[in-house]
């Protein structure tokens, strides 16, 4: 089961032009593994997501998320998956609440389910006295862990994260990673993108893009003794200065 | 932007310039020649010739001509009575009964000078025939019309203007609101967060039409309240009818207002293009203008104008009571408007780029 392959990609590329974003990728992602997707800014990371998720076509090569096929099946993939971006976006004009009764619809849950789910994610997150507080209202790391709690909210069998803690404190950040680990537990395969090295390391697998390609893909352990780093952070600077 | 900015006025001051006319012309002219006599024919002959006047039509009973009235057929219709000739001949005058569309006013004063005009010419001219005829001198004759003005029989500009302008702010409001709103979704950054859900494109158009349409309603009834009370506009015909009319009507505004919010980056960009419209809707839509007075192109651009559509019905069914027949051609055009309109905004809403 462990083994089982719920990302299989082959080849993906995506070119706007003459500009080739994302060159020819291929890799796999196990499933309840938390698989950590790094690269410089404008390496490409963040076009091969949207590809992922179904919301950019890509231009050659194929991928298969959940089962499904990005370029054929993209409708069929976003009823498997959550998705967090790197901006927030909740509706910051509807509360917690509501957020949460929108989504939940959106991804058709009964009255029922969205009750329990409800009473669930604010119990856990600890926000019974803010339920009915406008989101916009809210501190940067309560919307995030808002946000990643609504994208699980349809128990998805991967979750998908655009650098979900960046301009984060260090403890919300470490509550955030604890709650990745809590949905990794239960078998969710996490998909994340970062630019913090140490979180890199909380990963089981991780890989490195630059300009496009991907240049390394092992977990964070091998790739320190293949680099001979001590750190993932030199890892990233031999890879990605070339 | 920068083509917006600077293609946008170019073809407004090229088409309004052209259309938006207040000269007043191609009068939507008939007759009821109740004496057929040399004289009544030379009398209309002056009507035919006219550049102001479109003779349309030519009416055998009176009732005949109040329906044509009541349909917006005609503006003006000319009665002439039995016996014109005859007692132009013994009584040296006589009387022409003048009907008027006189919803707009300031056309309907226009429209009465012009029609007074072409008499007191005429009346010159018959002085000169009859002298001939008889061999005798007439003293003075004197053919006089008797304007009624229908509709708005005191040429109040507000009974013309309220209706208009209610419905030019049903449809700035929701045109606006519509156009700013995907856009203003793809700004915070929400709208690829609904792009990966399993939302289907028709439940998303419709979640984001159906608020809008209920503030539209909502506008309407706020706006015929004010009519009512406060400038005791007569609501002659059916609320109801009313009501069916501008709840299709809404859902055009809504769709042009989708289809451009899907096709913008930016609010700014999504304001310019509401704007543009606006402006050539508002002023092709007959209601400061006369349609009828524009150039045969721009009338034919006005076809595709909602706006002029709202502003007839509105007109017909508030001041004249038109029935649900005599609007049955806007309402087909506005539902097959709402149609496309619509089906656009869904195919141009792509949850995959």
């Amino acid at each position: 089961m462990e083994d089982k392959k719920v990302i299989e990609v082959n080849g993906l590329t995506k070119m706007f032009g003459d500009f080739t974003a994302v060159s020819a990728i291929t890799f796999d992602v196990k499933k309840g593994e938390i698989f950590g997707f790094l690269g410089a800014n404008g390496a490409g990371k963040t076009t091969a997501m949207k590809m992922l998720i179904g919301i950019s076509k890509p231009t050659a090569g194929e991928a298969k998320v959940a089962g499904y096929d990005v370029a054929s099946e993209a409708e069929e993939i976003k009823k498997n998956i959550g998705y967090m971006s790197q901006k927030f976006a909740l509706y910051d004009d509807l509360t917690v609440k509501e957020n949460i009764t929108f989504f939940g619809g959106i991804y058709g849950l009964t009255r029922s389910q969205i009750k329990e789910k409800t009473n669930e994610l604010i119990e856990e997150l600890g926000l019974q006295d803010h339920k009915d507080k406008l989101v916009g209202s809210l501190p940067l790391g309560w919307k995030q862990k808002i946000s990643f709690s609504v994208s699980l909210l349809h128990d998805p069998k991967i979750v998908f994260l655009d650098e979900p803690t960046g301009g984060v404190d260090p403890i919300t950040r470490r509550q955030f990673w604890e709650m990745i680990y809590k949905s990794a537990d239960k078998g969710t395969t996490i998909f994340v993108t970062t630019h913090y090295m140490d979180e890199a390391e909380y990963c089981d697998r991780v890989s490195i893009m630059v300009n496009g390609k991907i240049e390394a893909l092992d977990s964070p352990k091998k790739l320190k003794e293949l680099h001979q780093a001590d750190t993932m952070n030199d890892v990233f600077l031999k890879l990605a200065r070339g | 932007m920068l083509p917006i900015i600077f293609v946008m006025p170019i073809v407004q001051l090229l088409i309004l310039a052209n259309a938006a006319t207040f000269e007043i012309k191609n009068i939507k002219f008939a007759y009821l020649d109740n004496d057929r006599t040399p004289t009544s024919r030379a009398l209309l002959e002056k009507f035919k010739a006219s550049t102001y006047f479109n003779v349309l039509n030519v009416y055998t009973s009176g009732k005949e001509a109040n329906s044509a009235m009541l349909n917006g057929d005609v503006d003006v219709v000319l009665n002439i009575p039995s016996y014109f000739e005859r007692d132009l001949r013994k009584k040296k005058g006589n009387h022409l009964g003048l009907t008027i569309n006189a919803i707009d006013g300031a056309t309907a004063g226009v429209e009465s000078v012009y029609v007074n005009q072409i008499i007191r010419n005429f009346n010159k001219n018959i002085r000169v025939d009859l002298m001939q005829a008889s061999d005798q001198l007439p003293q003075q004759l004197n053919i006089a019309s008797i304007p009624s003005f229908w509709y708005n029989e005191t040429l109040n500009y507000k009974t013309f203007m309220v209706p208009g302008i209610l419905v030019l702010l049903v449809t700035m409001i929701t045109l606006f609101l519509s156009g700013m709103n995907i856009v203003r979704e793809k700004e915070i950054g929400t709208l690829e967060q609904i792009n990966v859900t399993p939302i289907r494109k028709k439940q998303f158009i419709i979640g984001k039409l159906f608020p809008f349409w209920v503030i539209g309603m909502g506008l309407l009834t706020i706006g015929l309240i004010i009519a009512r009370l406060i400038f005791d506009i007569p609501i002659v015909g059916s609320l109801a009818l009313m009501y069916a009319y501008t709840s299709v009507y809404i859902f055009v505004v809504l769709g042009i207002g989708l289809f451009i919010s899907n096709y913008t980056d930016t609010q700014q960009q999504a304001m310019f293009i509401a704007w543009f419209f606006m402006v050539i809707f508002i002023l092709m839509s007959g209601l400061f203008t006369p349609i009828e007075s524009m150039p045969h192109w721009a009338q034919l651009i006005t076809e595709f104008n909602p706006i002029k559509y709202f502003v007839e019905v509105m007109r017909m069914v508030m001041l004249k009571g038109s029935s649900f027949m005599d609007i049955l051609p806007q309402f087909l055009k506005t539902l097959l408007y709402a149609f496309v309109m619509n089906g656009l905004a869904v195919w141009s809403y792509k949850k995959t780029n």
